[in-house]
């Protein structure tokens, strides 16, 4: 009886226990928020404190840095949201000269190595005499750049499974092209916008190799969090990447749930 | 859906299209001018441009060690995600039922915390006196004074825990689409469970194998966080020279060839990919 439910459920036992492995980090990290270190050079955990969560600021210049991360991000995440969609509707939608070329120049970034894609964005920054003014802009320039393709094929995606029997039935209806375009194609595209301006912004949030060669003497999150590990980290980070996994769960669960609501209500 | 022609196509497209010739294949170009600049230039001197194609062989003499260790971890925790991805995504393709979805956001909920932070996580998991190297060593399977921290096994580990969700997603979307009823037709012809697989499912998945392996080898070869972090000097890869290069040395002829080195083999893979499965395969 046992060995058999055992031999029925053994795959399914064997990937619950790798997505658990999946979260080993992730409840050390939200553990370590509650920590009260003993000494700054030695990380484990020690005794705890709610110290962490009320008063995230005190680890000098974390919250400087994660005000310039967060500035960043809701910046890098408009501008490669509206390009990318824009680009995501010329490709399902439309005919063009080059096809196969723009899905290589759409792919290739995301199949480049960070390091590479940094290294070569330096090089182009020192050769055209910005390299005095690397900071803000030149970050900004590099995560638009990296999130632009995630967005293109995320909205694609979504696009593509599109039923287009919907727009013809509106324009039957006399709409015309705009209201057709904003009463049907776009709310029905919209949670594939959204869910490419989430991946944006945490794409962004947390990139390090490509912004710590552009960077200048401009500080992000991810670039604190590398100089602090050289040092002995201060516990506020784990509140940060705790704080931003609710978030993003409680972003992605509630978007579930709306179109779960909107499925049964069709049905 | 039949697709319009006209401009207004081009129109939508330009924009992203422009950002991606500018800031990513432009800077190819001046990565490969950078590489061949005289390398006695320096930042204040400035770089003279001499076609010093020395330059690569000077940085494949200095750095084979790194540059071989980088394809040796990033195929290793490739191995390894493959097998366990392929696990998780066969457990949420058939086993899971209507939680596939929420199955499918735990996956990516490690994503959101920070990369850098679940690195250091690692670091504590496999510390010296943490429980991991405590029970290995209460097991006999590592030495009084053996340890996790500064060895290979350690940076091979972070990189296959950092990389799986890029095996995970596209192995799932090939065998979600694998059609049930071909497996059970192979066990109803009385291939075993494990002949079926290897007759049925497993070439049914080979797109996602391939595209899986593609996404999890090129970050996880290029990647030198966790060599960083988890390892010693000893685990340099390729990425972290090429950052200190950049960052510390200031030495950019050497570090433009390096990085030059990595993209070209990169777009080999991708090429060789791309003529077996074609463009419209890849997004």
């Amino acid at each position: 009886m046992i060995g058999r439910w055992i031999r029925e459920h053994l795959v399914l036992m064997l990937g619950l226990v790798v997505l658990a492995y999946t979260f080993i980090p992730i409840a050390v990290v939200v553990l370590m928020s509650f920590n009260d270190p003993a000494s700054r050079n030695v990380y484990r955990f020690d005794a705890f404190t709610l110290d962490n969560w009320t008063d995230p600021c005190a680890a000098e210049g974390m919250c400087a840095a994660l005000g310039k991360s967060i500035e960043i991000g809701l910046l890098a995440t408009l501008g490669a949201t509206v390009l990318g969609t824009l680009a995501a509707f010329a490709l399902v939608r439309y005919d063009f000269l080059g096809r196969s070329s723009t899905n290589l120049l759409i792919f290739l970034p995301m199949a480049s190595p960070e390091i590479v894609m940094g290294s070569s964005l330096l090089a182009l920054f020192v050769a055209s005499g910005f390299a005095g003014q690397l900071g803000f802009w030149t970050i900004l320039i590099a995560h638009v750049m990296f999130c632009l393709s995630f967005v293109v094929v995320t909205v694609r995606s979504r696009l593509a499974g599109f039923d287009d029997s919907l727009e013809q039935a509106a324009m039957d209806l006399y709409a015309t092209p705009a209201q057709t375009f904003w009463r049907v194609t776009f709310p029905l595209v919209f949670p594939g916008i959204l869910g490419a301006a989430l991946l944006s912004f945490s794409l962004s949030f947390d990139d390090f190799i490509i912004t710590n060669l552009n960077a200048g003497t401009t500080t992000t999150f991810p670039m604190y969090v590398w100089g602090a590990a050289q040092r002995g980290v201060p516990m506020q980070v784990n509140v940060v990447g705790t704080v931003m996994l609710v978030i993003s769960m409680v972003i992605v669960v509630s978007g579930e749930v709306a179109s779960r609501r909107r499925t049964a209500k069709l049905t | 859906m039949t697709r319009r022609t006209g401009a207004v196509g081009y129109l939508l497209l330009l924009p992203t299209a422009l950002w991606l010739i500018l800031f990513f294949v432009v800077p190819f170009y001046s990565l490969l001018a950078t590489s061949l600049y005289d390398p006695a230039g320096s930042d204040f001197r400035g770089y003279e441009m001499t076609y010093a194609w020395g330059n690569y062989v000077d940085v494949v003499q200095a750095y084979w060690q790194p540059m071989l260790r980088a394809l040796w971890y990033g195929g290793l925790a490739t191995v390894f995600c493959l097998v366990l991805g392929y696990v998780l995504a066969y457990t949420i393709a058939f086993k899971v039922g209507r939680w596939k979805n929420l199955m499918l956001v735990l996956v990516i909920a490690p994503f959101f915390t920070s990369f850098l932070l679940r690195t250091l996580s690692w670091k504590l998991i496999l510390a010296d006196d943490g429980i991991v190297v405590d029970t290995l060593q209460f097991l006999h399977l590592l030495g009084e004074d053996g340890r996790l921290l500064a060895t290979p096994i350690a940076v091979v580990a972070g990189l296959t825990y950092n990389f799986l969700p890029f095996m995970v997603l596209p192995l799932f979307a090939s065998i979600d689409k694998i059609d049930h009823r071909l497996i059970e037709a192979s066990s109803d012809l009385y291939a075993n469970p494990v002949v079926g697989f290897f007759k049925v499912t497993w070439p049914l998945s080979l797109p996602g194998v391939v595209s899986g392996t593609l996404l999890t080898f090129i970050p996880a070869s290029g990647d030198f966080i966790n060599a960083q972090l988890l390892g010693s000097p000893n685990q340099r890869m390729v990425g972290g020279v090429i950052q200190s290069l950049f960052t510390d040395a200031n030495d950019y002829p050497a570090a433009a060839a390096l990085s030059m080195i990595l993209m070209v083999g990169i777009v080999a893979m991708v090429l060789v990919y791309v003529r077996r499965a074609g463009t419209e395969e890849l997004l």
